[in-house]
């Protein structure tokens, strides 16, 4: 091993890398290079979203960058036994970062950067691609911008899949002395985490996506809506906010262009609801979450009655590489009317739980076994929701459908913001359609009837075909099928409109756990506090 | 307890009807947050947001000089603190734990972590120190389950690892 050479060892900050551990062996690695008289320099690199091998230690060799993982404290004396300095060969050695199939197999265009880089250099950003849209952008001039949004074919990543380039030719056309573009980032799907990677692991990409959006709309100030229960995301981009206004990419005059764009961060307060676009904007108006009513539409009327692009985390943050690549590239990706790729998530009780960015029309097949390997206790799969707490339990014989938002709507199922929770065979599909009822009673911000008061009946009922037999259960059943209609159709936002489909899917797919005899109810997992 | 039969924290804090003065410091503290956020567009929420982190809470006695600063009514203040879970009215314990409770984390047992964690704090130590509440989804799906503790978040917790740290606090089971 060579005492001479600076060795640079990469360690996530990622918060779900901290979660289990990545800090203290980032000291532990430190200590023992001091201790050992090797010169090593320890960076804090985002994840590379591989998170069943996290702490995921990478060490810079002339081959490339070779992993560890998951690395424990414990481990790191052997590491220096082993030589990982030099990418030495170890039990928990993976060989060269980029070759583990996980990560080969995937097409990371949003996320190319995500794991490479530390998170608030300014120079790791602008060496890796970083600025590129937002320059070209700049060349452009705001209506070929939105041309090229449009071209590219790139839908909201947030779940509703509403084309990026009609909100902002709209928001473009209003005239108005102040606009603005929001950035929802209160990611509150379960099942959901590649907006809080962006956030945490690469910040300068949302960054940059909102100010392309500000000049392609005409809006001077930004905000980012982010969730409470983020704190690391927070801070991290309020920081990364700061060094991208003092190196002139944020302010009075964005990159020498002489145009503006501010941005802010907004913490939210722990309301589910407030990922409803309008709740949001209530939110960031200093009011209780309850959802606005449409039209007007917030592109015409939206933050402080001004005409307001809102877009989700990974929308904004797939802008740069549509204006850098050009919209002809991104729009090669994909199938039908679904342009591009998605970062899916997979998530729960999965044995390679992490992110996957792949083009649209892969099935969830391939996902679930290519990818995730089955259940981390190996026992079957039963149910996997695909699409956060609002989207359908997707059962296995529709797991060859293509990931494709128009084929998904077909069956009954949403591809939404591409979080996917897998249950083993041990799930009980009863108490998750409760549970989604009453996680709707708990969160809905109670301005519509059908939501406010059907989430509770709902719950009510799903108890009732578990008490009943016979024909009376037979009742109970149409009544829950005809309350979810009632949800579906008459419900002001997808709170209440969309609690039906984890119900519904899971009382068609799985009617046999809704007939098991209920003894004693077991505690409802909804309760707060 | 089920879910529907229990009234949600938020209804249980109450409408302060005969509103207490703030000590001297808190009321210094409170005019110069108001004086920080008295400008801004939609300042309620970032002023409640700074009044919990310095407080712990936001005390009743609070509301009706918040509400005067920024032209609202006190039932405006009132109904956001109310609405939203992640703001207190009463001080939490010296240790606030969060165990997940949303699908992903359910699907690797947060049910049963939760019930652990449940006794511990039910303990006579844990009475004295510990605040528990569910939360819902924090980021960390695929290591899941996830805990959250001062704001500190912890991955791949079971109940073993959930004692350690829950004794880390000073509970004894």
């Amino acid at each position: 091993m060579s005492a001479d050479r600076l060795t640079t060892v990469y360690v996530p900050c990622d918060s779900a890398a901290r979660a289990v551990g990545a800090d203290e062996v980032a000291a532990a690695i430190a200590a023992c290079a001091q201790a050992r008289g090797l010169p090593v320099r320890v960076v804090r690199n985002g994840s590379r979203g591989l998170f069943w091998l996290e702490p995921l230690v990478e060490v810079q060799t002339a081959q490339g960058r070779v992993a560890y993982g998951p690395v424990g404290v414990d481990d790191v004396p052997s590491l220096f036994d082993a030589g990982f300095l030099d990418g030495a060969t170890h039990p928990l050695g993976h060989g060269l970062t980029e070759e583990i199939p996980y990560l080969a197999k995937q097409e990371r265009l949003t996320f190319r950067r995500m794991g490479i880089t530390d998170p608030l250099s300014l120079e790791d950003y602008e060496a890796h691609d970083g600025w590129q849209g937002l320059r070209r952008a700049l060349q452009l001039g705001g209506e070929a911008v939105l041309a090229e949004v449009t071209e590219s074919g790139l839908r909201g990543r947030g779940g509703a899949a509403f084309p990026a380039g009609i909100k902002w030719k709209t928001v473009r056309q209003a005239t108005a002395a102040q606009k603005y573009v929001v950035c929802n980032a209160d990611e509150g799907d379960s099942g959901t985490f590649s907006d809080r990677m962006v956030m945490e692991g690469d910040p300068y990409m949302l960054i940059e996506g909102m100010a392309i959006a500000g000049i392609a709309v005409g809006a001077t100030q930004g905000v980012v809506y982010v969730r409470a229960e983020y704190p690391q995301a927070i801070g991290t981009l309020n920081e990364a906010i700061a060094r991208a206004t003092r190196a002139g990419w944020l302010g009075g005059d964005v990159a020498g262009s002489g145009q503006a764009f501010h941005l802010t961060v907004r913490k939210a307060a722990g309301a589910y609801v407030c990922g409803e676009e309008t709740a949001m904007l209530e939110s960031i108006e200093g009011r209780r979450g309850v959802v606005r009513a449409k039209p007007p539409l917030p592109a015409l009327a939206g933050l402080f009655g001004q005409p307001t692009v809102i877009n989700n985390v990974i929308t904004l943050a797939t802008v740069p590489v549509v204006l850098a690549r050009g919209a002809g590239f991104y729009r090669d990706f994909g199938v039908g009317r679904s342009h591009g790729t998605l970062p899916f998530q997979l998530a729960g009780n999965v044995r390679h739980g992490g992110l996957v960015e792949k083009a649209f029309g892969l099935t969830l097949r391939e996902l679930l076994s290519d990818f995730g390997g089955g259940t981390r206790n190996g026992r079957p799969i039963k149910a996997v929701q695909v699409g956060g707490p609002l989207g359908a339990y997707v059962p296995e014989h529709q797991w060859d459908v293509p990931l494709d938002y128009e084929a998904y709507a077909a069956m009954g199922a949403v591809v939404g913001h591409g979080g996917i929770v897998v249950h083993d065979d041990r799930a009980d599909m009863r108490r998750l359609a409760r549970y989604a009822m009453a996680f709707c009673a708990l969160e809905s911000c109670g301005k519509c009837t059908p939501c406010r008061i059907g989430s509770t009946r709902g719950v009510e009922v799903i108890d009732r075909i578990a008490r009943t037999d016979g024909a009376r259960r037979e009742q109970q059943v149409t009544l829950l099928r005809e309350l979810c209609d009632t949800m579906l159709h008459g419900s002001l936002c997808a709170m209440g409109g969309m609690t039906p489909y984890p119900v519904l899917s899971a009382l068609d797919h799985y009617p046999q756990d809704f007939l098991a005899p209920v003894a004693e109810d077991k505690p409802a997992s909804a309760e707060r506090a | 307890m089920d879910y529907w039969r229990s009234r949600p924290a938020a209804f249980d804090k109450t409408m302060p009807t005969n509103p207490q003065t703030l000590s001297q410091d808190h009321a210094a503290l409170l005019s110069s947050l108001i004086g920080r956020h008295r400008n801004t567009p939609g300042a309620l929420l970032p002023l409640l947001h700074d009044v919990q982190e310095a407080l712990g809470h936001v005390p009743g006695e609070a509301v009706e000089p918040i509400a005067r600063a920024l032209g609202l009514s006190r039932a405006e203040v009132h109904g956001v603190i109310t609405f939203y879970h992640f703001f207190r009215s009463t001080p939490p314990k010296p240790h606030v734990v969060q165990v997940c409770q949303a699908e992903a984390c359910q699907a690797c047992g947060a049910g049963e972590l939760m019930a652990a964690a449940r006794a511990l704090a039910d303990s006579e130590s844990g009475r004295e120190c510990v605040t528990l509440e569910p939360v819902y989804c924090l980021g960390l799906c695929a290591t899941s389950p996830a805990v959250m503790i001062d704001g500190r978040v912890h991955g791949r917790v079971g109940p073993s690892r959930l004692g350690a740290l829950m004794q880390s606090l000073g509970v004894r089971p």
